[in-house]
């Protein structure tokens, strides 16, 4: 645990890099998290990223598949915006806690 | 969890003998989670695992009730073996497992395929249990690559910080 100072603001940061109060999140730093993982962010990352964060704000646990039946995009989509993790990637840059689902 | 500094895992082989509900799911959850962590995955389905990627069988797996020592009635008691082998009880058993798993958000067998290679990972068959229940390739589903021989898998699973998984 930590802190960070990310786009000129101080948030709490976990060891791995997770911000740990969504509520410090502001639009600029998801675009600073965005960059430290090589993503530019385009208006569908972004509806991805309200997505996580809503769901996340009601308390329900994060999957792939949920991002999945969104209807916001489809997983290989998925995986096409946010190479590699796109679950953990684009949590991060949601500034949420890392995601602690298996599936 | 501070592992950062050691090499991560590069790529996973896994391989999936037996057909039941919950040796299936074993295999998918860890080949999907493999994936979702931008691990390269190959999925091995062999003998009896088969069923998992045959057409008219993915979608009907069960589990065992009979000779099964941590099958247990709703509410914890014991479940009588003899219970197990009356016509129905197996299909009931598989049924409601697969709807508590639906409640979890755990995907259905082609779902799961599904989502594993949308996100890269690879799926084959074994060549010599294919020949031993006369499977081919269009009885399998359309996201199977080939089936292959042992010594083909082997040659794939080359490479430093790469683990071989039999579940």
């Amino acid at each position: 645990m930590g802190e960070k100072i990310i786009a000129g603001k101080t948030v709490q940061v976990s060891d791995d890099g997770y911000m740990t109060n969504m509520d410090e999140w502001t639009p600029e730093i998801g675009q600073e998290i965005a960059k430290e993982e090589n993503i530019e962010l385009t208006d569908k990352h972004m509806e991805i990223i309200n997505f996580i964060r809503d769901k996340v704000k009601a308390g329900d646990t994060l999957t792939i598949r949920s991002v999945g039946k969104s209807g916001i995009i489809d997983i290989k989509g998925f995986y096409g915006l946010f190479p590699g993790a796109p679950l953990k990637k684009a949590a991060r840059i949601a500034g949420v806690k890392k995601p602690a689902s298996c599936v | 969890m501070n592992n950062t500094s050691e090499t991560p895992l590069k790529k996973v082989l896994l391989i999936c003998a037996k057909g039941a509900i919950e040796d299936v799911y074993a295999a998918l959850v860890m080949a999907n989670g493999a994936v979702m962590e931008g691990i390269e995955t190959k999925l091995f389905f062999t003998f009896f695992g088969l069923d998992a990627i045959t057409k008219n069988k993915m979608t009907h797996l069960h589990t065992s009730t009979v000779g099964n020592p941590s099958m247990r009635m709703p509410g914890g008691l014991p479940f009588p073996t003899l219970l197990g082998i009356l016509p129905g009880v197996e299909a009931g058993v598989s049924a409601m497992m697969k709807s508590q798993m639906e409640k979890l958000d755990i995907p259905t067998v082609p779902e799961f395929l599904e989502m594993i290679t949308a996100g890269g990972g690879e799926i084959y068959a074994c060549k010599l249990a294919a020949d031993m229940f006369k499977l081919k390739k269009e009885d399998l589903y359309e996201d199977v690559i080939d089936i292959i021989t042992v010594g083909q898998f082997y040659e794939m699973a080359g490479g430093e910080n790469t683990q071989i998984i039999f579940t």
